[in-house]
């Protein structure tokens, strides 16, 4: 401000021309300031798209998952509720699924950026410590249910398959057998003491809609992550692929 | 004579003018994001009717609405701290924030007024009493609108916060409310802005208001027609 009274006296044929030209020149700044604002909105979301995202909010959703990846720790828990509140789960996802699931025939890979693949079977992840958990499962539609899983930690997972001695990646990587569904994760989240592969919900093996015979289930992601009937899991350093970022959703995805 | 008065400084113009699209885009992709999930109604009216998403093209636009919904959530939250440390320190927060009880009373009386049901306003400030309650009021709203939202956001990393809130379904109906708050707030200030006329709006975009009234209280005409 060039003024700095707060009231000025004038005969009324001043008062008025003060008047105009203020007002003349701040409805100017005002206007060039809506469209600069209007510009930069337009800019903002029409720039080159980045996995569906025009690339100024990609960064801005990746900025976001930097800190809120860095501000996670194992003792940020989801609620956890009674086996007697537990919902119904409707099956909301069946990318991936289409084929019957032959379960004798299922296999876990196992990979990381170096080793060649492994083999596992149901039982390498039953020979595991089993966690159950009844925890509210939030789907990024913007409903939840309570939802009880039972299963093998994926740290006890990691600590026993990852190659001993080998450095812990960035990243893991799984997918369904034939790569139609599949998910990213920080190594953060996924070594989270509440993220289980899981092979039993309510007490019982998983059904086939809902991931049988194993699934992963990571109450600090939405839904998108928690992926059905897993096929392989790899370990890597590089930021891997997710279904619904490339659709346009944040990668992070973490609640 | 004439009498120039500046009624709103410089910063309160540049806050209230850059929130308003600010907040704007954040109930817009808010309501993109509510889409996907949209089950709150009173009754039989439901939030919203089906041909709201038709017509606005809200329908199917999920990931859209939490990507701007996500970028401009800082824009909105620093413009907004800005304005209540502005407040604080410049000592403005004293016109703006009721000081006793008998404020709802007073603001009552001034909807009365402005309804043609009572004739004399009742005595005020620079703001009368259902302005200062409003102007707090949205204050308090647009932090609660923060709080439930980063419930909702992070109801792991901030599991406490979401509990305070009632839970994760809690905070998203406290997060919905608030923002029908906002759209009642927006109706009856952009009616009110509408009846108190030019000179009043100009002061909201220029800073100064012309008062025909020469030498003392200056603005008391203008004043009892501004109640926004």
């Amino acid at each position: 401000m060039t003024d700095h009274r707060r009231e000025i006296q004038l005969p009324e044929e001043q008062a008025q021309r003060e008047l105009r030209r203020k007002t003349r020149r701040d409805f100017l700044i005002a206007g060039v300031a809506a469209a600069g604002a209007i510009g930069g909105y337009e800019w903002i979301t029409t720039a080159r798209r980045e996995d569906d995202v025009p690339w100024p909010q990609r960064r801005v959703l990746e900025a976001n998952r930097k800190l809120a990846e860095s501000y996670l720790n194992d003792s940020h828990l989801m609620p956890t509720y009674s086996p007697t509140q537990v919902e119904h789960l409707k099956s909301n996802g069946d990318i991936g699924l289409d084929t019957p699931l032959d379960a004798a025939k299922w296999q876990l890979q196992v990979a990381t950026d170096s080793a060649p693949p492994m083999s596992l079977s149901l039982d390498d992840i039953k020979s595991l410590p089993k966690t159950e958990m009844v925890t509210r499962f939030c789907c990024i539609e913007g409903w939840s249910v309570i939802a009880h899983w039972g299963g093998a930690r994926f740290s006890d997972f990691t600590n026993k398959y990852l190659p001993p001695g080998a450095r812990l990646p960035g990243y893991v990587y799984m997918a369904t057998a034939g790569e139609d569904y599949y998910v990213g994760l920080d190594m953060k989240s996924a070594l989270h003491p509440q993220t289980l592969l899981a092979y039993e919900q309510n007490g019982v093996p998983l059904a086939p809609d809902h991931g049988a015979p194993l699934r992963l289930a990571i109450p600090v992601k939405y839904g998108i992550k928690n992926i059905k009937r897993i096929g392989l899991i790899r370990y890597t350093n590089t930021k891997p692929g997710d279904y619904w970022a490339e659709e346009g959703y944040d990668w992070f995805a973490g609640l | 004579m004439q009498t120039l008065k500046l009624k709103h400084l410089v910063a309160v113009r540049w806050f209230h003018w850059i929130n308003f699209p600010l907040l704007f885009i954040m109930i817009w992709s808010g309501i993109l994001i509510y889409w996907a999930y949209p089950i709150y109604h009173i009754g039989p009216f439901r939030f919203f009717p089906s041909w709201v998403y038709s017509t606005l093209h809200i329908d199917h636009r999920l990931a859209n609405g939490m990507a701007l919904h996500f970028v401009f959530m800082w824009l909105f939250v620093i413009n907004g701290i800005l304005y209540v440390a502005y407040t604080l320190i410049s000592g403005e927060w004293k016109m703006l924030v009721p000081r006793s009880l008998s404020a709802f009373r007073d603001a009552w009386y001034v909807a009365l007024h402005d309804l043609h049901l009572r004739g004399d306003p009742p005595v005020q400030g620079k703001y009368n009493a259902a302005q200062q309650i409003s102007y707090t009021a949205i204050i308090v709203m647009g932090i609660g609108s923060v709080l439930s939202g980063l419930a909702i956001y992070k109801p792991a990393q901030l599991a406490w916060l979401t509990m305070l809130f009632g839970g994760y379904r809690g905070a998203r109906l406290v997060h919905f409310i608030l923002t029908i708050g906002y759209l009642l707030f927006f109706l009856v200030h952009v009616m009110q802005v509408i009846l108190a006329g030019w000179n009043n709006f100009r002061s909201m975009v220029i800073g100064w208001e012309l008062s025909d009234e020469t030498g003392r209280s200056g603005l008391k005409t203008e004043e009892h027609l501004v109640h926004d």
